[in-house]
């Protein structure tokens, strides 16, 4: 078992390289001629007038928070499927707090896109 | 030593794959809409692919003055380092497993979870509008389909009972589960599409508003990275969606004696690639509170209570 997770250091430092060699490959024989128009943020022909890094609406945000939450659900979920025992108290109340979570918050409108 | 050397030819294996891919994208796009597609560079434009890739890697990298640049090529590198580390736990066939882990489904998810970080990086390093929107939608949008792939595959793991992918394809021996799961199967084919931002859901890089999304300010072998690691990641959906529900390196009912090794997953994984592409030449794109809403009030409701039925209705059978 200890080889296999070896192993897959192992491939994991591979393909890093892989790409990164890549990227050097590019770096030596590429050309470089950067003036300044070239180098300027792309914004459809006129120049950027403020900074890209601004608020953005806030239902990504929580998309990704509400991700955590159901990844973190998935996650403790996965030994449930080598138990056999359908009535285990526990079981059940762990699956009520997480359908009771969902109902509340498609209830206060999370999910609204519109 | 001997791994080393099976997972270079693999990675060079797989290389072309995406290559080749590429190119059939292009003739098949070109045979739905009545055009040849490449048909110059080689026989038949066999070696446009390749033209291709020495093109960009020969072109300039631009640096936009306003990015991180350190940030800027970690993106790339990691999303192509990441669409390929998920290969070595896929089985090409009974024990031809490069890194045999007790937990490859785990690790699989782990993988294009780390996925979003590359996308991320990417929109805010650029330091450009286009590519920050195109970012967070991107992110999201992959977030949310997670979700139900996550679902769908608990789902799948109550039969195989076992978090090991040869032993979900060997799980299916008796019938595959594309019968007793179709369901799940359809919402596991439309994810797959989401997840790897095709054109149903390509909202990342849709050009009428976002002009390329997240890697917009991209050029040269930096942009390739992105576009290879899609293409591998599209590869390797198609490769996981066979072995969960298509039997992965099974022969067809009636036609096991036709067995060159091998032969079985490819010829699966090239049809469900060929559906990839007719869906691209067929569908236009969806609205994002559309493709929002169906993530988390259709599909992710519906495996969920799927998950329990299944559930439930395997404790009663067992017991």
């Amino acid at each position: 078992m200890l080889t296999e997770y070896l192993n897959l250091f192992i491939s994991i430092a591979v393909c890093s390289f892989v790409s990164g060699f890549m990227v050097v490959l590019s770096f030596l024989f590429g050309q470089h001629k950067p003036d300044s128009e070239k180098v300027s943020p792309y914004e459809c022909g006129f120049n950027p007038f403020e900074d890209a890094r601004k608020a953005f609406d806030v239902r990504f945000y929580i998309i990704g928070i509400l991700f955590i939450i159901f990844d973190v659900e998935i996650v403790l979920l996965l030994p449930l499927i080598f138990i056999v025992n359908f009535f285990l108290p526990y079981v059940l109340a762990f699956l009520a707090i997480l359908i009771f979570g969902f109902v509340y918050e498609w209830k206060i409108g999370v999910l609204q896109w519109s | 030593m001997h791994f080393f050397v099976i997972l270079v030819v693999d990675l060079i294996l797989l290389l072309v794959a995406i290559a080749f891919l590429t190119l059939a994208e292009r003739k098949v796009l070109g045979a739905i809409q009545l055009r040849r597609g490449p048909s110059t560079v080689g026989v038949f434009g066999v070696a446009q692919p390749f033209a291709d890739g020495l093109k960009l890697i020969l072109k300039e990298t631009v640096f936009p003055k306003t990015a991180n640049s350190g940030l800027f090529i970690f993106a790339s590198c990691l999303a192509f380092s990441l669409s390929l580390i998920v290969w070595v736990v896929i089985p090409f066939d009974e024990y031809a497993v490069l890194v045999d882990i007790n937990f490859g489904v785990v690790f699989v998810l782990i993988i294009s979870s780390l996925n979003v970080y590359s996308i991320v990086i990417a929109g805010w390093s650029s330091n450009s509008k286009y590519a920050f929107l195109g970012s967070v939608r991107a992110a999201s949008q992959m977030l949310s389909y997670e979700l139900t792939i996550g679902f769908i595959l608990l789902t799948l793991l109550l039969t195989a009972r076992s978090l090991n992918i040869s032993d979900i394809v060997l799980a299916q021996k008796n019938i595959w589960f594309f019968v007793p799961y179709l369901p799940l199967c359809i919402i596991f084919s439309v994810c797959m599409l989401a997840e790897t931002n095709r054109t149903p859901f390509d909202l990342p890089e849709a050009e009428a508003e976002l002009v390329a999304g997240y890697n917009v300010e991209y050029s040269s072998i930096i942009f390739a990275l992105f576009f290879l690691g899609e293409y591998s990641n599209m590869i390797f959906m198609s490769t996981f969606f066979v072995v969960l529900f298509f039997g992965g390196w099974l022969p067809f009912p009636f036609l096991s004696f036709f067995a060159i090794k091998g032969f079985w997953l490819g010829f699966k994984v090239v049809c469900v690639l060929f559906w990839f592409i007719w869906v691209r030449a067929t569908f236009p794109r969806y609205r994002f509170d559309q493709l929002m809403s169906i993530g988390w009030k259709v599909f992710l409701p519906l495996t969920f209570a799927m998950f329990i039925f299944y559930w439930a209705f395997f404790n009663f059978y067992v017991l």
